[in-house]
């Protein structure tokens, strides 16, 4: 009942009328006044929170409290007076800011989040020319650079929220806080290594970290090398979500396809081929779908021991995450690769094979929205002699940094259609991009093939959507299917916990690390906190899917091609020994 | 036994009144004669010290030759020996105290012991020679009750330290223990016991001084399947014990008023969060819990009514924000002892989210005497806004050491001068710092200061937990500042910025101010991040820790002045700004100095004046205190 009331208050002069429970910031923001954050992110629709109210970047004066209060997470009582640009206020926020800065290394110019900095932009913003206590010691904090991720934790402000992700949203527990007082430091327990962890590389605390204290691993100047290295073909392969998120690199608004202008680029940059990973996530569709189907045929025929649900295993944090910490379920996901690594061992074969170039004078790259790719890229069991089948990976970002110092006019730039063969795809692979997404894909060519009729529509609404948890039944041929799509890592393991308890009743359970699927991966242009850039590139995943052609991917022509001239089968002999993967136990406790 | 009804307690009551009577009737009366077997008397009783102060001076030595020596000349049947909580005089310590002549012997070595007994007990002669010199009159004076560390006290907290033996209780149960408890359970709503402890103005002796009575209302107002009622006992300001002390001399008192909160806000569950390095009053408050099971004052239908409540004792690290009660829940729960921002308060969510409420050791031992006396004669005691008594731990630069407890409005002078004896070797007094590390010092502009929770924050300091610390002249202000703000540095949780980065800033520039090196502009500065660190912190910790810092400023500005202009500290304790030189014309060349120079830093022929490398000198004073002619002069 409480929550419905209505209070009544004023901020700056601004009569305010919120319901009960509003923090200030919130009740500031509904009359134009936006007080700085820093600690604050809250990523509303998905378990994305975090408000110590630590930083006290926030803070403002309220009438008759003697200290300054965070806007952050002070909730509004009724006739609260509130003043958040008073004298007091800008120079407690200042010299709180300038605190940080004096923990903090001055070398904001070859900082890779340089200009996408949030402390940096509070200092412009508050108008800091000068470092008053600057000359101090500096806390010690570790430096690491993971296959994945950068740590470099001098540049940690203790906003925490890659804590809270890293607990609350992901449920892997690798950052907390060890030490205390001006040692306090962000780390691994015992200040461990992230390599001696249980970190799956989802890359999620780089999402939310405001400064460069966690980055992705930069591999661009490795690229550069191979793009202009003229004894390496040069191959890239962009994932399904990188194409709706690449634009808002050069100030697009969220949301802008801009494919054809990426491929245009790849082109621009040196790559000798611009394939899609599309085709290779159709691929997936193939045999992940027929895997479902052999598992399921099993099933109805009565075999007790199949190993259901069957889970899919494109997101490479969640295999991870499952081989750390579910190494006695290892037989329920699926054994296909992920698309990217699909593509890799198809590119390093029937391609290269099709095209006379040697393995190891081909470099395939893949452009992915994620920083556990660059983990999966370097896992032992996707090489071929030592050399790998996807060579690295970099991000969304990576790309928008190598077309800028390609001096590329991204914005202004002709569109173009990827190469032929391994770039071709339908509107199943664009959609793999977002939670539910390889879900429905799944089911457009599982329903299909298993009934052998044509679906009356193609969307299933029931597992799209922010829903840390969605479920869905689909009637197939009057067998009920039933299918879960799970989004971050901390909803995955509620549904192992499950699965473990023999409690779970699902056929297929879909997972993706990161909140909202790829279009929320960590190596996506930063969000910043604002939900609203992860609802526009939702919205243009399914743009971009109603506008193909082909849904479906056992419509996609060069893949029906790839089974007739090379793979055989679905599931078949050379399907299994390139697409398909097993898991290890990595259990570290 | 189990005690199942009111009936069953007061007949116990009665029967352990009869075991105690001695102490109680001495406690009334002052002998000025010796009583001895050999003057008449049939029954006595030795009370010994067992607190942690004394028992570091083997005061349990003391415990077992007193009983050897009883034992040894066959009087066991007519003496006993009983091991009591602390006395407060711990600097006298350790402690025994003869019943009924309440003959008061201090520092007693376990040597002592037979003496005591051939000579006092047997012989009825006082040991004259271990009674209390007063400096004052230089005469010895056997009663406490003649003491002036005594005389200006009123011990309600402290009650039963000193008195009864806090492992047997019985002893607890005739000093009207557990009456409170079973009269709430038996004849009051939890409301009307709620409106007791707000009409006693009893407030929160943890520091803050939130009115309990309040706390406990709102506690009670949050409705859930599970309730908790926290004891706060980890004491952490520097030189404060007087919780330990209540929890190794009164333990069943913490215990009874929890069970009373319990009961008032709805709660079964008791939690008492107690530092790991109390090992003694661990070991009582287990001994304690464990007894008031075994009497049905604890656990299940207590006092055969219907209400159960129990109690468990959870251990803390000592860390010092663990006291800030937030953090304290978050320790319990087995996170990282870190506060977090309220509201909302425990009182709704507190430990696992759970309506919760936290009371601090001396505040809950308050809590039986209130509902035994009532709560008008509680809110007699003390001045308008803060009633009843006070519990600070005397330390520093004074004759007295040790805890005591004034009633609310005593002035400091009261307690400096006459509780504390006054300065140490009659040194000027300089200043006494209130409120541990979240306090402030104060002067001799303060000394008629009553004290209250209102008049030590007017005067730029706070009650805090009641630590008090008395400095003189040789005490350098800009050092004292400088050690409180190491210690919050030190025990800040890293948390916030202001705390964790501005309480380092502030640190450095202190240690350059002490080094010589500071300038105006960084006192201006100090002063700055001080206020905006008050202003900004997270949590209580942080929003005073500034405050030794700027109360020194505020009333020893000319002291920082010096260091920063005239590069000297007056009371020569900042190393880095004295000098230490022989003077040629008193140095007889002994060698004594040099021999204890740990730096060689001192050169001289034998017979020939001495002389001080002062490159080599680090300012240790070894040589001047070794020194048997005055020659070493500091400047």
């Amino acid at each position: 009942m409480e929550e419905k009331n209505m209070i009544t208050l004023t901020i700056d002069k601004h009569e305010v009328t919120v319901p009960a429970g509003t923090m200030l910031l919130d009740a500031a923001k509904t009359v134009g006044i936006s007080i700085p954050t820093l600690c604050h992110i809250d990523l509303e629709g998905t378990c994305v929170q975090n408000m110590p109210a630590s930083c006290r970047i926030c803070v403002v004066e309220i009438e008759g409290r003697r200290n300054l209060a965070p806007a952050c997470a002070t909730r509004v009582t009724p006739g609260m007076v509130v003043h958040t640009n008073s004298a007091r206020v800008i120079r407690a926020r200042k010299t709180v800011a300038e605190l940080m800065l004096s923990d903090h290394p001055n070398d904001c110019l070859t900082c890779p989040k340089c200009s996408d900095c949030e402390l940096q932009r509070l200092v412009m913003r508050f108008n800091i020319r000068q470092m008053p206590y600057n000359g101090g010691e500096q806390s010690e904090r570790k430096q690491e650079l993971t296959p994945a991720i950068s740590r470099n934790m001098e540049k940690c402000v203790y906003c925490r929220r890659c804590e809270s992700v890293c607990n609350n949203v992901q449920s892997v527990g690798v950052l907390s806080a060890i030490r205390r007082g001006f040692n306090t430091t962000i780390a691994p327990t015992f200040d461990k290594m992230f390599t001696d962890t249980n970190c799956t590389y989802c890359g999620q605390c780089v999402a939310v970290c405001p400064t460069g204290a966690l980055t992705e691993h930069d591999y661009t100047n490795q690229l550069m090398d191979d793009l202009t290295n003229p004894d390496k073909v040069v191959i890239a392969q962009p994932a399904p979500a990188v194409r709706f998120a690449l634009g808002e690199e050069f100030g697009m608004p969220a949301g802008t396809i801009v494919t054809g202008k990426m491929a245009t680029a790849l082109r621009d940059l040196g790559f000798d081929y611009a394939f899609d990973t599309d085709f290779a996530a159709d691929l997936t569709i193939m045999e992940e779908g027929t895997e479902i189907l052999q598992r399921l045929n099993k099933f109805l025929a009565g075999d007790k021991d199949v190993k259901l649900p069957i889970m899919t295993s494109c997101c490479p944090a969640w295999v991870n995450f499952y081989e750390h910490e579910f190494p006695d379920l290892l037989d329920y996901p699926s054994t296909a690769k992920s698309p990217a690594q699909m593509f890799g061992a198809v590119a390093k074969t029937y391609w290269a094979e099709k095209m006379g170039i040697p393995r190891e004078k081909l470099v395939v790259v893949s452009i992915m929205p994620c920083l556990a790719k660059k983990y999966e890229a370097g896992r032992d069991e996707f090489k071929v002699n030592g050399n790998p089948d996807v060579d690295y990976s970099i991000s969304t970002r990576e790309l928008g940094r190598l077309i800028k110092r390609a001096n590329i006019d991204f914005a202004n730039l002709p569109e173009s259609d990827f190469d032929s063969p391994l770039g071709e795809s339908t509107g199943a692979g664009a959609i793999f991009g977002i939670t539910g997404g390889v879900m429905e894909a799944a089911l457009r060519t599982v329903y299909e093939v298993h009934t052998g009729k044509t679906l009356p529509h193609l969307e299933f609404n029931d597992v799209r959507g922010f829903e840390g948890i969605k479920e869905a039944t689909i009637d197939l041929n009057g067998f009920e299917l039933k299918v879960c799509v799970a989004h971050t890592l901390s909803n995955a393991r509620k549904v192992m916990n499950a699965l473990r308890a023999g409690k779970l009743n699902y056929h297929v359970v879909e997972v993706m690390a990161c909140p909202g699927g790829c279009i929320g991966g960590a190596g996506q242009p930063y969000h910043h906190g604002n939900i609203e850039i992860l609802k526009a590139r939702a919205a243009a995943v399914y743009r971009e899917d109603e506008g193909k052609a082909l849904r479906k991917s056992h419509q996609n022509p060069d893949i029906q091609k790839l089974y007739k001239e090379f793979l055989g089968e679905p599931c078949g002999e050379k399907s299994h020994h390139l697409l398909h993967t097993h898991y290890f136990d990595k259990s570290i406790h | 036994m189990k005690i199942l009804s009111i009936n069953d307690l007061n007949n116990l009551r009665k029967r352990a009144q009869q075991a105690l009577a001695l102490r109680e009737e001495s406690s009334d009366t002052t002998s000025e004669q010796c009583c001895g077997l050999a003057s008449g008397a049939d029954h006595l009783q030795l009370l010994c010290c067992g607190g942690t102060g004394c028992k570091a001076s083997n005061s349990h030595k003391i415990v077992d030759n007193l009983k050897a020596a009883i034992e040894e000349n066959g009087i066991a049947d007519k003496v006993e020996v009983i091991t009591t909580g602390c006395f407060g005089f711990c600097e006298k310590g350790p402690i025994v105290k003869v019943i009924p002549d309440n003959t008061f012997y201090t520092q007693v070595k376990p040597e002592d012991a037979a003496e005591i007994v051939k000579e006092h007990i047997i012989g009825g002669r006082r040991v004259e020679r271990l009674l209390y010199v007063d400096p004052k009159t230089n005469k010895t004076v056997s009663d406490s009750k003649h003491m002036d560390f005594y005389r200006k006290q009123m011990r309600i907290a402290l009650r039963n330290c000193g008195l009864i033996d806090p492992e047997n209780i019985e002893e607890y149960i005739a000093r009207d223990g557990y009456q409170g408890i079973a009269n709430a359970l038996l004849n009051q709503t939890p409301e009307e016991v709620i409106e007791i402890i707000k009409a006693s103005g009893l407030r929160g002796r943890g520091g803050a001084g939130f009115p309990t009575g309040m706390k406990w209302g709102f506690a009670r107002g949050y409705e859930a399947d599970e309730k908790y009622v926290v004891c706060n006992a980890d004491e952490g300001d520097p030189g404060a014990f007087m919780d330990r002390s209540i929890m190794e001399g009164d333990p069943n008192s913490v215990i009874e008023a929890m069970t009373v909160c319990g009961y008032c806000i709805n709660s079964h569950k008791g939690l008492i969060y107690i530092r790991a390095e109390y090992p003694l009053a661990v070991n009582r408050l287990k001994i304690a819990i464990q007894q008031a099971r075994e009497y049905g004052l604890l656990g299940k239908k207590i006092l055969g009514t219907d209400f159960d409540f129990d109690i468990e004792i959870r251990y803390g690290a000592g860390a010092f924000v663990c006291g800030e009660e937030t953090a304290l829940i978050h320790s319990m729960e087995g996170k990282r002892g870190e506060p977090t921002l309220k509201p909302p308060f425990p009182a709704e969510a507190g430990y696992n989210m759970k309506p919760t409420n936290v009371n601090n050791v001396e505040t809950l031992a308050n809590v039986p005497i209130i509902l035994t006396k009532g709560a008008d004669w509680f809110a007699s005691i003390g001045t308008e806004k803060s009633k009843g008594t006070k519990v600070f731990a005397l330390a520093g630069k004074i004759n007295n050491v040790g805890l005591i407890e004034v009633p609310m409005g005593t002035t400091l002078r009261e307690i400096i001068y006459d509780i504390g004896g006054g300065v140490k070797n009659g040194k000027e007094f300089k200043a006494v710092q209130t409120g541990g590390p979240s306090g402030g010092c104060l002067t001799q502009k303060h000394l008629d200061t009553p004290i209250d929770y209102e008049h030590l924050a007017a005067s730029g300091s706070m009650m805090g937990s009641g630590g008090m610390i008395v400095m003189d002249e040789d005490d350098c202000m800009v050092s004292v500042a400088k050690f409180y703000l190491e210690f919050t540095c030190d025990e800040s949780c890293g948390k916030c910025t202001p705390c964790r980065i501005g309480n380092k800033r502030m640190l450095e520039i202190l240690t350059r101010i002490t080094e010589g090196k500071g300038t105006m502009e960084d006192l201006d500065r100090l002063k700055e991040l001080g206020e905006i660190i008050k202003d900004t912190a997270l949590c209580g910790l942080g929003q005073t820790s500034p405050n030794p810092v700027l109360s020194t400023i505020n009333n020893f500005w000319d002291e920082y002045v010096e260091h920063v202009k005239q590069h000297t500290c007056r009371a020569k304790q900042c190393k880095a700004l004295v000098t230490y030189s022989i003077e040629a014309s008193k140095c007889k060349g002994c060698g004594a100095c040099a021999r204890k120079c740990p730096a060689n830093a001192i050169m001289g022929d034998i017979r020939k004046p001495h002389i001080i490398n002062p490159f080599e000198c680090i300012r240790c004073g070894m040589c001047k205190s070794n020194c048997r002619f005055d020659a070493i002069s500091v400047y």
